[in-house]
């Protein structure tokens, strides 16, 4: 490989943590305000408003439905209004934090969902208020699900960043695709396979490990 | 202003007497008044009706009862009898669907948000399964009531190691929770309730999760903290010993009324609900088989009666009741306990021959006896 070649694939690894890392940072910021709202609205529960829980469950499973690819041809003139421009990492943030959103409040919501009912009780017992338990009960005692369920929503987004470099996002998928597949330069494709494969492996570790740590004290 | 004396200000800014004081019945100003008001729960004819989608279920029917401060008090019942629809009205975990519930005198269910915070910070409560944060330390999780109340953290840190001395866990206070035993785990939920100063512990099955052993060291320290602190406790269990042991009171549900209710010597010794006898069932050794297979109702020629002496109170005067018998006396059976200093129990004697009047003159003494049948002479 050439110097260029490796200058060209560390360039496309930072773009691609860059465009993951955001999206994922959106995701979360989104996402888990998202599912606490889905699991603290539904009938019984803290915050009860079961016509806006079942809106914005409707609105949660619209966006699951739609293909990544889908979204992200459909996006685009949402994608024009937020960064002014459709390609490069910037472009594809949108796209990849729209899908990852939802993706991850599901998951985060199991988690949530999953605390005991018995445990909020006992906050409301000693006189804990509605942000208490938020903050008390329902998200450290989630937490070591919500970060499991962040290293499965990563890991995904890892493969959708490359669909979106293939469309003019930049990154990894982007130079699979320009260089491994339009100029059949096997080598290309191989190292950027390992890197993805080095990256998800580097993640899955992080997010199992920091899992672990929780569950175990 | 008679209505405010005894509600009583607690604190600043914490909840007053409201109009409807005036209207109370004067047993319950008095009981109010007297040297510990604080811990008084007054059921008014409470009702709890759920509503599923398998249709209306009437866990609470009517429920008039009246819990003294200071008591511990038991709730028992079978499962599904609304014991724990019952206790959770004193805090509103659960909100009645009819008549009211008051604590020390005051109507809780008209309380706003913040009034009931203020209720909930004078109610503790303990569960069955603990209901222990995993993700907070044995400190963290005894704090918590504190902290969330607001207090400064320099005198929390000096209250939580207090109430982890009383429980005995002085040296977890740095474990999780998932480091401790059960009866270390139901301390922390103890010492939880206690930190903020409660008049009132609500226990629903503390420990029905528990076994024997470690059961009766949290039953002692449920005791222990009552005479120490004068803290009005309420618990449900399905064992009818934990009652035996600390209750002093007792209330018997049945399908969501009240079967029966009273102190713990009466109730237990002389149950009049068939719902309190089939709880007890396990307790009172019933009659014999072998002897209730040689029942006959008639007298028998040269035979001899049998007769259950039944205690509730007196322990039994073996030579009175020789003699009010004016026959041989045999004891065929006998279940005397001591409960909060009273002899309960039964005993199944047989009186040589079938004089009526034997009977009477033992009724004379007395006691509460009951001629069961007959039997042939050398039984
Ligand atoms: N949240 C609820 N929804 C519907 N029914 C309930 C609910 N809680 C309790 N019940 C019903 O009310 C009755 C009394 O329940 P409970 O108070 O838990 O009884 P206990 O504690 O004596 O076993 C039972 O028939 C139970 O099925
Ligand atoms: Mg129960």
């Amino acid at each position: 490989m050439s110097p260029q070649m490796i200058d060209r694939l560390w360039q496309a690894g930072l773009d691609t943590l860059v465009m993951v890392g955001a999206s994922a940072g959106i995701a979360v910021l989104a996402g888990l305000p998202l599912a606490l709202f889905l699991v603290t609205s539904g009938p019984g529960g803290i915050f009860p408003a079961p016509r806006a829980n079942r809106v914005v469950g409707m609105l949660v499973n619209g966006f699951r439905a739609v293909p990544f690819i889908v979204l992200l041809v459909a996006l685009i003139p949402f994608t024009r209004l937020v960064t002014g421009t459709t390609i490069g990492v910037w472009a594809a943030i949108v796209p990849l934090s729209v899908s990852a959103t939802p993706f991850f409040a599901r998951i985060a919501e199991v988690s949530l969902r999953d605390v005991d009912a018995g445990l909020i009780e006992a906050a409301q017992s000693i006189g804990c208020r509605r942000r208490h338990i938020l903050a008390h009960v329902l998200l450290p005692e989630a937490l070591p699900g919500i970060i499991g369920g962040l290293t499965i929503t990563i890991v995904s987004m890892i493969g959708a960043s490359a669909m979106a470099g293939a469309v003019g996002a930049g990154g990894l998928g982007d130079v699979a695709i320009r260089y491994g597949y339009q100029r059949f330069d096997t080598t290309v494709m191989m190292a950027v396979i390992a890197i993805l494969i080095a990256l998800v492996c580097v993640v899955q570790f992080a997010g199992d490990t920091a899992v672990r740590r929780l569950r175990t004290r | 202003m008679a209505g405010l004396a005894f509600d009583g200000i607690r604190e600043p800014g914490g909840w007053v007497a409201t109009g409807a004081a005036e209207a109370r019945p004067v047993s319950v100003v008095r009981a109010a008044t007297g040297s510990r008001a604080a811990g008084t729960v007054r059921f008014e004819t409470v009702g709890k009706t759920y509503l599923s989608a398998a249709g209306a279920v009437r866990a609470l029917d009517a429920i008039d009862l009246a819990i003294p401060a200071g008591t511990i008090f038991g709730i028992i019942g079978r499962s599904g009898a609304g014991k724990s629809s019952l206790l959770r009205t004193v805090n509103r975990l659960e909100e009645p669907t009819s008549g009211r519930v008051l604590v020390d005198g005051e109507p809780i269910g008209a309380l706003d948000t913040a009034g009931l915070v203020t209720l909930r910070r004078r109610i503790g409560m303990i569960f069955q399964h603990f209901n222990l944060l995993s993700a907070k330390t044995v400190r963290q999780n005894v704090a918590l009531p504190l902290a969330v109340a607001g207090v400064p953290k320099a005198e929390i840190g000096p209250r939580v190691d207090e109430v982890l001395r009383l429980v005995g866990l002085e040296d977890k206070a740095e474990a999780y929770p998932s480091r401790l035993s059960g009866g270390q785990k139901q301390r922390v939920g103890i010492a939880r309730a206690l930190v903020s100063r409660p008049e009132i512990l609500l226990c629903d099955e503390a420990t029905s999760a528990l076994d024997p052993e470690t059961t009766l060291s949290i039953l002692s320290l449920l005791r222990d903290i009552n005479r120490r602190l004068g803290i009005t406790i309420v618990l449900i269990t399905h064992e009818m010993s934990v009652i035996r042991e600390i209750c002093s009171d007792v209330v018997v549900l049945e399908q969501g009324r009240i079967a029966e209710t009273g102190p713990v010597w009466r109730v237990f010794g002389s149950p009049e609900h068939p719902a309190t006898r089939a709880l007890l069932e396990p307790l009172t050794r019933d009659l014999p088989e072998d002897l209730a297979a040689r029942l006959q109702p008639n007298p028998v020629p040269g035979g001899a009666t049998v007769l259950r002496i039944t205690c509730s109170g007196e322990a039994p005067d073996l030579s009175a009741l020789t003699a009010a018998a004016g026959a041989p006396v045999r004891l065929l059976q006998a279940g005397i306990d001591r409960i909060q200093g009273r002899a309960v129990g039964r005993m199944l004697v047989a009186v040589a021959g079938a004089d009526p009047d034997a009977e009477n003159r033992l009724r004379a003494l007395g006691t509460d006896i009951e001629r069961i049948g007959h039997v042939a002479a050398d039984d």
